[in-house]
C-alpha cells in the first residue's frame, strides 16, 4: 500500500472480543493468512461472560496495516468488537515454562537463585533438568531466557501474550 | 411452537420470507429438503450444473436487487457452488446459498460426499453457518438473509446434515422477528460530508467515479444531481456500469485498464475525485502510485475497510452512498450555483464522437459495431449480461447501458461461463424484458450445458457468441506482450455453435454480415425459446483502448 508518513515498523497488541464458539479462532486466523498480515502471537480464552471469548493477537507492521486488520475484522459476524491496545497505558503479560538442562547440584541452585530474581517458580524437577514458570512481559521472558541459556534449554513453551487496558476502562 | 422437520422448517422459513425461485442440483444429502419443496409453491430451477445455479442465483439477485437462492447436495455438489459463490463475493451480490451435508454423526469422518464446505467458503463469503439444530433453523436462515442484503452485500451459506433435514423439533418461526439483528450506522458523519463539500465546491476540475456502490445503494438519481450541479464528468468502473445514463453529456463511461479515453484522460486532470461505492481495484486504477497523485480524493463506501485499502484518500465517508449523496446535495446547492462548463462539456463530446468513429468502422462485424447495433436494437430496459475477456470489454466500451441493474457483468473475480447461467437468473427476475448475454466462444463453453435449463425451464435468453476460435484476451496479452507467440489459446473451430443450440432444442443461427445479424438478433430477442447467434470475428482483434497490466493510465495505447 502506498504509505506517506505511517510507516514506522511497530509491534501491535489487538484485542478481539468475539463470540465464543466453534470456528470462530478459524475465521480469525483465516482472514490473517488469506490478507497477508503475519500474526506474531496468539492467545485465546474466556471472558468474564460466558458468551465471549477474547483474543489477544500481536503483530508487527506499521499503523496503516493494522488500521486495516481491525477494519478486516469488524467485518466478521461473530466479531464483537476490536481494539488495539497502547502499551504505555496496559498490562501486558505472558506465561512461559522453561525446562533448563541441570545436570549437577551446582547448576540447579543456580538456576533456583535466577527464577527467584525473575519471580518465577520451579515447577518441575528431574536428575537433568528443571522446569520454571516465569510470568511477565514479554522482555521479561526474553530476559530470563537469555539468562538460563549458557546451561542449555531443553525446551520452551510460551502463551503468547495477554492484555488489558489499565484502570477503568474496558473493552467491552 | 411447531413440531415440524427441519426441511419442513427450512422451506418454510423461504416462503416467509418471500423466496420465490430456488436455482440447483437435488443429491442424496438434499433429498428432504426437495421433498420439502415438492409441497411449496416455491419455483426450483433444475440447473444441469451447480455452477449454473450459483451464477443463476447470482445473476437473479443483481438484476432484481433481491436476494438470489442456490441449493446444492453435499461434497461436490457444494464444491461446484463455489466459483459462482467467490463471484457473488468479489462483486458484493446477495446470493444465499444451501448446501447439505453428511450426517452429524459422520462428519469428520470422510464419509461419502463430505466435504468442508464451510471451511473452503470461508473466505469467500459474508459469513456462513454450519446448522446443528433443526429448531435453530428459522432464526438462522432469517439471518442469513439479512447479512447477505444488509451493508455492503455478499453471499452466505448454510450448510444443513442430513439428520437435521430429518429430525423433529418444536421450532418458533417468529424467533427472527423477536431478535434484533446487529444494525451499522450507515448516515454520513456530518463533519466529513462538511469537509467533502468544501473541497467540491472549490473544485475546478471536479470528476466522479461511480462504483458498483451506487447501484446497489439505488443512488443513481442522488449521483445525477450531484454531477449536474457540479458539471463533473462521470466515469463508472465496470460494477458501476449503468449508474448513470451512458447517453448522458457528463457520462465519460468505463475508467481503467479497458477505460475510455475521455475517462482516463479526464481523471488525470482532475483536481477533485469523488469516488462512491468503489474499491479502487487494479483493473480500475492502473498502477496505484500514478493514480492521481495530486487530487484531492473523497472516498464514499459503505465498507469502512474499503477506505484506505488500496488508496489513500483525503476524506473519508463511511455510509450508504444515498444518504451520503443526499447530504452532500444538500449543503452543495446552498454554497454553490449549477456550474457552467463549457471547454469541459465540448471536449467530452469530442472524446465521446471519436470513440463513436472507432465503432463505426467500415468492416462490418467488428465487435465494437456489433455493440453500437445490438443496443440500437434492444428497449432501453433490456439487461446485458457478459462473459468475460474481450467480448467482457468490448461490451463494457461500446454498449451504452441506460439503468442500473440492466449490466451484469463479473467484474472481481472475472468468471468465464458467468454471463449465460447469469442472463437465465435475469430473465426470471425480469421475464418482461430481453436478455442478452454476450459471449466469447471460450467463456460460453465452459456452461453451455445449462442450454438444457433455459430450453426446460422456458427461460428464453439470446446469447451473441463472439467467436475468433481462439481465447481472444490471453491471445491479445500474448499479441501485445508477448511477442505474438500464441501458446494454448487456439480453440480451433468447434462446436459448431448453431447445431449445438440445436441440440438443445434451442434456436441457432450463424451470421456473416451485419444485416444477416440484425435480423437474427431481432428474431431471438422475440423467441420463446433461447438463441445462440454464432458471429464469427477475427482472431487478431485488439480490444482498445487499453492500459498495460502494472502501468498509470496515463500509459494507454489507442492505436
Amino acid at each position: 500500500m502506498e504509505s506517506k508518513n505511517n510507516t514506522i515498523q511497530q509491534e501491535y497488541i489487538v484485542s478481539a472480543i468475539v463470540e465464543h464458539r466453534p470456528g470462530v479462532l478459524f475465521r480469525v486466523s483465516n482472514l490473517f493468512r488469506r490478507r497477508g498480515f503475519n500474526i506474531q502471537s496468539i492467545s485465546v480464552g474466556p471472558t468474564e461472560k460466558k458468551e465471549l471469548a477474547r483474543i489477544t493477537i500481536t503483530v508487527g507492521g506499521d499503523e496503516k496495516l493494522v488500521e486495516q486488520i481491525v477494519k478486516q475484522l469488524r467485518k466478521l459476524v461473530e466479531v464483537v468488537k476490536v481494539s488495539i491496545l497502547n502499551p504505555k497505558n496496559t498490562v501486558i503479560r505472558e506465561l512461559a515454562l522453561v525446562k533448563v538442562t541441570a545436570p549437577d547440584y551446582r547448576a540447579k541452585t543456580d538456576i533456583v537463585n535466577y527464577a527467584e530474581i525473575f519471580k518465577g517458580r520451579v515447577v518441575d524437577v528431574s536428575h537433568k533438568s528443571l522446569t520454571v514458570e516465569v510470568t511477565g512481559d514479554p522482555d521479561k521472558i526474553d530476559a530470563f531466557i537469555n539468562i538460563v541459556k549458557p546451561y542449555g534449554i531443553k525446551e520452551i513453551a510460551r502463551t503468547g501474550i495477554t492484555a488489558l487496558p489499565r484502570g477503568e476502562s474496558q473493552t467491552v | 411452537m411447531v413440531a415440524i422437520n427441519g426441511a419442513r422448517a427450512l422451506v418454510k422459513t423461504l416462503e416467509k420470507l418471500g423466496v420465490k425461485v430456488i436455482f440447483g442440483i437435488p443429491g442424496g444429502a438434499v433429498l428432504d429438503i426437495c421433498d420439502a419443496l415438492a409441497d411449496s409453491s416455491i419455483r426450483i430451477i433444475l440447473t444441469r450444473h451447480e455452477q449454473c445455479a450459483a451464477h443463476a442465483a447470482d445473476g437473479y439477485a443483481r438484476a432484481s436487487g433481491q436476494v438470489g437462492v442456490c441449493m446444492a447436495t453435499s461434497g461436490p455438489g457444494a464444491t461446484n457452488l463455489v466459483t459462482g459463490i467467490a463471484t457473488a463475493y468479489m462483486d458484493s451480490s446477495p446470493v444465499v446459498a444451501f448446501t447439505g451435508q453428511v450426517p452429524r454423526r459422520l462428519i469428520g469422518r470422510d464419509a461419502f460426499q463430505e466435504a468442508d464446505i464451510i471451511g473452503i467458503t470461508c473466505p469467500v463469503t459474508k459469513h456462513n453457518f454450519m446448522v446443528e439444530r433443526a429448531s435453530d433453523i428459522p432464526l438462522i436462515v432469517e439471518k442469513a438473509f439479512h447479512i447477505a442484503s444488509s451493508g455492503r452485500p455478499g453471499p452466505v451459506l448454510v450448510d444443513i446434515p442430513k439428520d437435521v433435514q430429518i429430525e423433529s423439533a418444536d421450532v418458533d418461526f417468529e424467533g427472527g422477528s423477536k431478535t434484533t439483528f446487529r444494525q451499522t450506522n450507515y448516515t454520513p458523519h456530518p463533519l466529513q460530508v462538511k469537509r467533502a463539500v468544501e473541497l467540491l465546491a472549490a473544485a475546478e476540475k471536479p470528476m466522479i467515479i461511480a462504483g458498483g456502490g451506487v447501484i446497489v445503494s439505488n443512488a443513481s438519481q442522488e449521483l445525477l444531481a450531484v454531477a449536474e450541479l457540479l458539471m463533473a464528468p462521470v466515469a463508472t468502473t465496470l460494477m458501476g456500469k449503468g449508474a448513470i445514463p451512458e447517453n448522458h453529456p457528463l457520462a465519460t463511461g468505463l475508467l481503467g485498464m479497458h477505460g475510455t479515453v475521455a475517462s482516463n484522460k479526464l481523471i488525470q486532470e482532475a483536481d477533485v475525485v469523488l469516488a462512491v461505492g468503489t474499491r479502487f481495484s487494479d483493473r480500475t486504477t492502473g498502477k496505484m502510485d500514478e493514480f492521481c497523485p495530486d487530487a484531492k480524493i473523497i472516498h464514499i463506501d459503505i465498507d469502512a475497510a474499503e477506505i484506505g485499502k488500496n488508496i489513500e484518500v483525503d476524506v473519508p465517508i463511511v455510509a450508504d452512498a444515498k444518504k451520503a449523496l443526499q447530504e452532500i446535495y444538500k449543503l452543495l446547492q446552498a454554497k454553490i450555483a449549477k456550474k457552467e462548463r463549457t471547454t469541459l462539456m465540448a471536449k467530452i463530446k469530442e472524446f465521446k464522437e471519436q470513440l463513436e468513429e472507432k465503432a463505426n468502422c467500415k468492416s462490418e462485424l467488428k465487435p465494437p459495431r456489433l455493440m453500437v447495433e445490438i443496443r440500437k436494437l434492444l428497449p432501453e430496459d433490456a439487461i446485458i449480461t457478459t462473459e468475460v475477456g474481450q467480448n467482457q470489454m468490448w461490451a463494457a466500451i461500446y454498449l451504452k447501458v441506460y439503468k442500473p441493474r440492466t449490466f451484469i457483468s463479473s467484474g472481481g473475480l472475472g468468471t468465464m461461463g458467468f454471463g449465460f447461467p447469469a442472463s437465465l437468473g435475469a430473465k426470471v427476475a425480469h421475464p418482461e424484458v430481453p436478455v442478452v448475454d454476450i459471449a466469447g466462444d471460450g467463456s460460453f463453453i465452459m456452461t453451455e450445458q445449462d442450454l438444457a435449463t433455459s430450453v426446460e425451464e422456458n427461460i428464453p435468453v439470446t446469447v451473441v457468441v463472439l467467436n475468433n476460435s481462439v481465447l481472444g484476451m490471453v491471445a491479445q496479452w500474448q499479441r501485445l506482450f508477448y511477442n505474438r507467440r500464441y501458446f494454448a489459446v487456439n480453440l480451433g473451430r468447434v462446436p459448431d455453435f448453431v447445431k449445438l443450440a440445436e441440440a438443445y432444442g434451442a434456436q441457432g443461427f450463424r451470421v456473416q454480415t451485419l444485416e444477416e445479424f440484425s435480423s437474427a438478433f431481432k428474431k431471438a430477442i422475440r423467441s420463446e425459446v433461447t438463441t445462440v447467434i454464432d458471429v464469427p470475428i477475427s482472431p487478431e482483434e485488439n480490444v482498445l483502448p487499453m492500459v498495460p497490466p502494472g502501468k498509470g493510465l496515463k500509459w494507454m495505447i489507442w492505436e
